[in-house]
C-alpha cells in the first residue's frame, strides 16, 4: 500500500489553483466556455422532499433551458435518487438525456453491502444510465481500504452497462493525501468517473481537492491509458467558477476532456447562471433570476 | 523632530456592509475649490455596481421582514451616529466649499432628516393602507409593499443632504439601495457610509458608490434585478435615457428635478409611497 501513495503538497496545489484561476476569460471565448458548462450539468435534486411533480419539472428544464435562446446545448443527464429513476426514465425518454441515480445508501453510504448491491441493482433495472455511489468514508479513515476497493468492484459488477461515479466526499476525507489516495483507489477498482462529494457535506467541492483528483486521473491514464471521469458537484452555483474549473481541466488534462463523457458539474442552481451571463453577453444588460425557471 | 505626516483617509466603496476599492483599479482626482488638497475618489464600474446589486438582493428579505419598529429604530440610530460625528463632516463640507454656517445647517438638516422618516418608517403602512368596498362577500383591502431594490442617483448638491433625502425614504421603506454619490463633492457619501456601517444598518441594505453619473446612469437604469430607479439632477436626455431603460424590466423611475433639498418642504411621507407597491388582497367572507 505504502508504494501507493501520493504525498500531496497543498500549498503548492493551493498556489497552482491561484495561477489557473486568474485566468481571464471574455467575449466568444466565455460564450463558449459558458455554453461548454451547460452541457456539462448533471441537472440534480436530492431532498428527501422530492416528488413526482418536481422530477417532472426539472427533467423539462433540462431539455428546454431558454426557449428564448435557441442554440443552447441541453444539460449533460439528470441526477435523483432511486425511487424517481422511473419517474425521470419517462419524462425524458425522447430528449437523449441521460438519466443518474444516487445509491449505495447516499449519502452516508452506512449499510451493509448487500442492500448497498441491491439498490444498484434496482435503479440499473429502473433504467438507470449512470450510477453515483458513495465509498465507505469511515472504513477508508479506519485504514481498511480493501474493504473500500473491493465494494467499488463490486458495485462496478452490479452496474453492468451503467457508468459508475465514484463519490469520494472528499469534506470528510481530512486531507488531500487521502483525497489522492481514494481517486487511485477508485480508479484501479473500475470506476468510470470520480465525483468529489455528495452535496450534503460542507466543505463540498473545492479548487485543490478538484485538482488533486484531476491530477490522479492524468496520472493513471499515463499509467493505464484509461481515460477517467471527472465531476466535481456541490457548491458550484456560479458561472465564473465553473469557466474557471474548465480551465483546470483543459491545463491539467487536456482538450480530450473537455467533452460532457469525461467531465460533468454536479449542480442545481449553476444551470440558471450560466443562462443569466449568456443572456448577459448577448443583450449587454444584467439579468434577474425573476426571468428564469426556477430549478 | 520632524514634523509629523498627516495620516490621510483612504476613500473607498461601500458595498455588502465593506469597504472594497473599485474592482476596476481606477480613480479619479478629486480636488478642493480652493486647490488646497487633492483626493484619489474610487472610479465605480458596472462590475461594482453589479456587486451592489447582488448584496442589496441578498439584503431585501432580511430589511423588509424586519419589524416597522425596528427599522425606525435603526434609522433614529443613524441620526444619532451622524450626531456623534459632526465635526468630521464639518471639516469635509467646509473642504468641500462651503462656509461653516453652511455645514453646521446642512449637518442640522441631515439628522433631522432622518429622524423625520424614522419617525414615519412604522406609521406610513397605516397611512397608506385601505379598505375597500366592493360588491361581493369579500373582505377588501389594500396596503403597501416594499418595492425591491432601488439604485439611485444621488444630487450632486448639496451632496450630504441630497443623498440623505434620498437613501432615507426608500429605506424607511423596506427596499434595499445602491446610490451613487455625487459627483462633484463625493467626500461626505463615504463618510456616511462609516455612519451607516455604525448603526445597525444591516450590510448590503445601502451601498453607496462613488464615479462618473455619465458612465453608471446606463447600469443603474438597465439592470434587470433592480425594481426601481430615482434619478435626482434636470438633465432631459438623462430622464429620458432612464425612463426608457427603465421600461426594459418595468422599473418604477422617480425623477426629482429643481429640489431644495434644504428645505424642509422636500421632506414627506409619499416621498416613501414612491418606492412602495400597492398590494390588495381579497379576503372571503360570510362562506
Amino acid at each position: 500500500m505504502e508504494t501507493f501513495l501520493h504525498r500531496i503538497d497543498e500549498v503548492g496545489a493551493q498556489e497552482r489553483v491561484a495561477r489557473l484561476f486568474s485566468r481571464s476569460i471574455k467575449k466568444e471565448s466565455k460564450i463558449h466556455a459558458l455554453k461548454t458548462v451547460l452541457s456539462m450539468i448533471d441537472l440534480t435534486t436530492l431532498e428527501g422532499k422530492d416528488s413526482p411533480g418536481k422530477v417532472k419539472q426539472l427533467c423539462y428544464k433540462a431539455a428546454h433551458l431558454h426557449d428564448q435562446f435557441p442554440d443552447l446545448p441541453t444539460v449533460a443527464a439528470i441526477c435523483v435518487y432511486p425511487t424517481m429513476v422511473p419517474v425521470a426514465k419517462k419524462a425524458l425518454r425522447d430528449t437523449g438525456l441521460k438519466v443518474a441515480s444516487v445509491a449505495t445508501a447516499f449519502p452516508s453510504g452506512m449499510t451493509s453491502l448487500s442492500y448497498k448491491l441491491e439498490e444498484v441493482k434496482m435503479v440499473v433495472d429502473a433504467g438507470a444510465d449512470e450510477v453515483d455511489m458513495v465509498i465507505s468514508r469511515g472504513k477508508f479513515l479506519q485504514g481498511e481500504y480493501h474493504y473500500v476497493s473491493d465494494e467499488i468492484a463490486q458495485v462496478k459488477e452490479a452496474c453492468g452497462k451503467s457508468h459508475l461515479k465514484v463519490i469520494l466526499e472528499t469534506g470528510e476525507l481530512v486531507t488531500l493525501d487521502n483525497v489522492r489516495f481514494a481517486s487511485d483507489i477508485a480508479m484501479a477498482a473500475g470506476a468510470d468517473f470520480i465525483k468529489t462529494s455528495t452535496g450534503k457535506v460542507s466543505p463540498a467541492a473545492t479548487p485543490p481537492v478538484v485538482l488533486v483528483m484531476l491530477e490522479a486521473i492524468r496520472d493513471y491514464y499515463n499509467q493505464t491509458g484509461k481515460k477517467i471521469g471527472m465531476k466535481p458537484a456541490g457548491g458550484i452555483s456560479k458561472a465564473k467558477l465553473a469557466v474557471q474549473y474548465l480551465v483546470m481541466v483543459r491545463e491539467t488534462l487536456g482538450q480530450d476532456w473537455l467533452t460532457a463523457d469525461l467531465f460533468r458539474f454536479g449542480a442545481s442552481s449553476l444551470a440558471n447562471d450560466i443562462l443569466m451571463q449568456i443572456v448577459k453577453q448577448s443583450t449587454g444588460v444584467y439579468q434577474s433570476a425573476n426571468y428564469f425557471s426556477i430549478d | 523632530m520632524n514634523k509629523r505626516e498627516d495620516v490621510k483617509k483612504t476613500y473607498k466603496l461601500y458595498i455588502g456592509g465593506k469597504f472594497p476599492r473599485t474592482e476596476s483599479g481606477r480613480y479619479f482626482k478629486w480636488t478642493d475649490p480652493k486647490n488646497s488638497t487633492v483626493v484619489n475618489m474610487c472610479r465605480g464600474s458596472r462590475k461594482d455596481f453589479r456587486n451592489a446589486v447582488v448584496s442589496a438582493r441578498s439584503a431585501f428579505s432580511g430589511w423588509r421582514s424586519k419589524t416597522a419598529y425596528n427599522r425606525s429604530q435603526i434609522l433614529y440610530r443613524i441620526g444619532e451616529m451622524l450626531e456623534g460625528r459632526r465635526g468630521q463632516f464639518m471639516d469635509e463640507l467646509i473642504l468641500q466649499g462651503a462656509s461653516k454656517k453652511e455645514a453646521e445647517n446642512e449637518i442640522n438638516q441631515s439628522i433631522d432628516r432622518l429622524i423625520y422618516y424614522a419617525g414615519w418608517a412604522d406609521k406610513y403602512q397605516q397611512v397608506f393602507s385601505r379598505v375597500n368596498p366592493v360588491a361581493s362577500s369579500y373582505f377588501n383591502f389594500s396596503y403597501p409593499e416594499p418595492t425591491g431594490v432601488v439604485s439611485a442617483i444621488a444630487p450632486d448638491e448639496p451632496s450630504l443632504i441630497g443623498l440623505v433625502s434620498i437613501v432615507a425614504p426608500i429605506i424607511a421603506g423596506g427596499n434595499t439601495v445602491v446610490v451613487l454619490a455625487s459627483e462633484a463633492k463625493p467626500l461626505c457619501s463615504i463618510t456616511f457610509a462609516e455612519v451607516l456601517h455604525t448603526s445597525d444598518v444591516p450590510g448590503g441594505v445601502v451601498n453607496i458608490l462613488t464615479g462618473y453619473r455619465s458612465e453608471l446612469l446606463e447600469h443603474f437604469s438597465s439592470h434587470m434585478d433592480v425594481n426601481a430607479i430615482v434619478y435626482c439632477g434636470n438633465v432631459k436626455e438623462e430622464i429620458k435615457f432612464v425612463q426608457e431603460n427603465a421600461a426594459l424590466n418595468v422599473k418604477r423611475p422617480i425623477v426629482y428635478t429643481d429640489e431644495n433639498w434644504l428645505d424642509k418642504k422636500v421632506q414627506d411621507p409619499y416621498r416613501i409611497l414612491n418606492t412602495l407597491e400597492i398590494k390588495t388582497t381579497w379576503h372571503p367572507v360570510g362562506i
